[in-house]
């Protein structure tokens, strides 16, 4: 059994997806990296008339976003973003899938070339839960995912809100808002992102603007 | 089949012509060609389905294959054939004929009705043959545009094909980007490869080969290459099946014998299929259309014009794009359609790409794919939303 995210089915809409549309101003470009079969599209184009187009590595999803009538295409975001020009959209979103790639700064300076802003959520490995697992079980969690071991799950640069943080620092970026998401997926608020909010938030959404 | 060519010949009829509508175009502007020839007047075939609305905004032209004509749907009357694209077009179906005006033409050097070298030259009052201007893949489109003009037709909704169809489509969008709303190449590339090329030279040389081609004045002379052009298409043949397809379908089947026999007689089922690909083919295609319009194909390389930078001849289009390929396409495999995606996103158009799972080859285009349909359904009705067609 391959491993599933535990933000529920694919097709449901995210606690994090809603909380990125409310973070998009309406009418603007957006471009969803990792788009699935097309959720948040739908609902941005739905809520927010934004012009979308989304990217996604998996072929069956691709197919069922693009029968949904959304603008996707199938494509890898460690390769194919390169193709876009410079400040091509108004915000360029990755939900999730920073730690599963293989050039996390590579790609994120890739969102702040091609987007005016970017949207990133990331699963959070710095959460009390997690810490306190690897220290009392010795495994390391596999965060996000269910019926997944260290070898199977997709995380290959698990980070948490701090080394992010750091990270959007080094390139350059600003963070110009952050949530932070519990258990529930409920936002919840802590000032910044410090180090209250590396040890209980569960996720964390960060909208980012270029700096220099 | 004599008959028929002959009632093809009278002016359209009211409604759906069962031999297809006849126009003569460029009688006061010619077509200029690529090549610098004028050409016109001259006659277009093509084949209409579905309504026109009041505001002729629901018009989808058709682009045919390479060996493809003007009747998808229904019986084709010259060869009595069924229509190619049966499952693609029609009531309720991805180009759904209640919603769409489905327009078909038959491509520019073609053989079923439109001007072609097998047309009487009115110069000479003969067949063209090797006197027929070279021709090209935009040629073909200004002399589409010319009969879109015909119909009063501004903008199309969707200008859709596979194969040459499809760099037809390519075509459109970068010749009249404001006439196309959206655009759909399938199985196609934006340029011809060498590979490309040689298999075409492969099929233009058995032609020539042939003694019966006569310097390309067979007609004149009453005699067909009847055997070059069926060696053309065998071999073209081969490059639109998938070697699994190939598999599948023949393996090393024996055809009518229960063990191997050492002569050059039919033996293995795949032979006998070729061969009678290539005889059916020569009954229903024209020799010199195939040299003209494989040429055409050749000529083909949509950057070329652009100095080179293929994402400039997209550049500020607002054309709604979708790229199909198809995995066992080895003629147009999916690294050649990506090419389009590539330069479609350097200028951030609006594109969608899926790539069809499917084992059959090229030809998988002309076949039952559900994924294909299923993705073209949501594409045509996401854009028919934003066009006003469904409310």
């Amino acid at each position: 059994m391959s491993p599933r995210r535990t933000n529920g089915p694919s097709h449901a809409i995210r606690a994090d997806q809603r909380l990125i549309a409310g973070m998009v101003e309406p009418g603007s470009r957006v471009l969803d990296v990792g788009c699935g079969n097309g959720e948040l599209l739908e609902l941005l184009a739905r809520e927010k008339s934004v012009d979308g187009r989304g990217i996604e590595i998996e072929q069956d999803r691709v197919n069922a976003a693009v029968a949904r009538g959304l603008s996707v295409i199938h494509g890898d975001a460690e390769t194919d973003l390169t193709d876009y020009p410079d400040g091509a959209f108004d915000y360029v979103i990755l939900g999730q899938t920073l730690p599963e790639v293989r050039n996390p700064n590579e790609v994120l300076a890739e969102l702040l070339r091609i987007g005016t802003r970017a949207i990133v959520s990331i699963p959070n490995f710095g959460h009390w839960r997690h810490r306190l697992h690897l220290l009392i079980t010795g495994e390391v969690p596999s965060v996000g995912f269910v019926n997944a071991r260290w070898y199977t799950n997709p995380n290959i640069h698990p980070c948490t809100i701090k080394d992010f943080v750091d990270l959007c620092e080094e390139l350059g970026i600003a963070v110009e808002r952050s949530v932070q998401l519990n258990r529930r997926g409920h936002a919840v608020r802590f000032r910044g992102a410090g180090r209250f909010a590396n040890l209980f938030g569960e996720q964390a959404i960060f909208l980012l603007r270029r700096q220099r | 089949m004599a008959s028929a060519m002959a009632s093809g010949d009278d002016q359209a009829m009211a409604g759906n012509a069962p031999t297809g509508f006849r126009v003569e175009l460029g009688e006061r502007d010619p077509l200029v060609l690529d090549a610098g020839q004028k050409l016109g007047p001259f006659t277009m075939a093509y084949q209409t389905y579905g309504a026109l609305n009041a505001d002729k905004s629901n018009a989808v032209l058709v682009c045919h294959a390479l060996t493809g004509d003007q009747f998808v749907l229904g019986k084709n009357p010259y060869t009595g054939r069924d229509g190619w694209w049966p499952l693609m077009i029609g009531p309720g179906l991805p180009l759904d004929t209640d919603r769409y005006f489905i327009i078909c033409s038959n491509v520019l050097g073609g053989c079923m009705g439109t001007v072609g070298p097998k047309e009487l030259d009115p110069k000479t009052g003969k067949p063209y043959g090797l006197g027929f201007p070279f021709i090209t893949i935009a040629d073909m489109v200004r002399a589409q545009a010319m009969l879109v003009d015909h119909l009063g037709i501004d903008q199309l909704f969707c200008v859709i094909g596979g194969s040459m169809g499809g760099m037809q489509v390519l075509e459109w969008a970068v010749s009249y980007p404001e006439r196309v709303f959206t655009a759909v190449p399938i199985a196609c590339a934006t340029y011809h490869s060498a590979q490309n090329i040689a298999f075409h030279e492969v099929g233009r040389q058995a032609i020539f080969a042939d003694p019966d081609w006569r310097g390309g004045s067979y007609l004149a002379e009453d005699t067909k290459p009847r055997r070059g052009l069926a060696v053309a298409r065998m071999a073209a043949h081969i490059t639109y099946l998938s070697e699994a397809a190939l598999h599948e379908k023949f393996g090393r089947r024996l055809q009518h014998r229960e063990q191997l026999i050492y002569d050059l007689e039919d033996l293995f089922a795949v032979e006998s299929y070729l061969r009678h690909q290539g005889e059916a083919f020569v009954e229903r295609f024209d020799a010199n259309s195939y040299v003209y319009i494989t040429r055409a194909m050749d000529y083909f390389d949509l950057a070329a014009r652009h100095g080179g930078k293929l994402a400039e001849v997209f550049k500020d289009t607002k054309t709604r794009f979708c790229v199909i390929s198809f995995t066992g396409d080895w003629l147009y495999p999916t690294s050649d359609n990506r090419e389009i995606v590539r330069a479609l996103n350097a200028v951030a158009a609006n594109v969608s790409f899926v790539e069809v799972k499917s084992d059959k080859g090229h030809d998988a285009f002309l076949l039952n794919e559900p994924v294909m349909f299923d993705t073209l359904r949501g594409f045509l009705n996401g854009a028919a939303r934003r066009r006003g067609l469904i409310r």
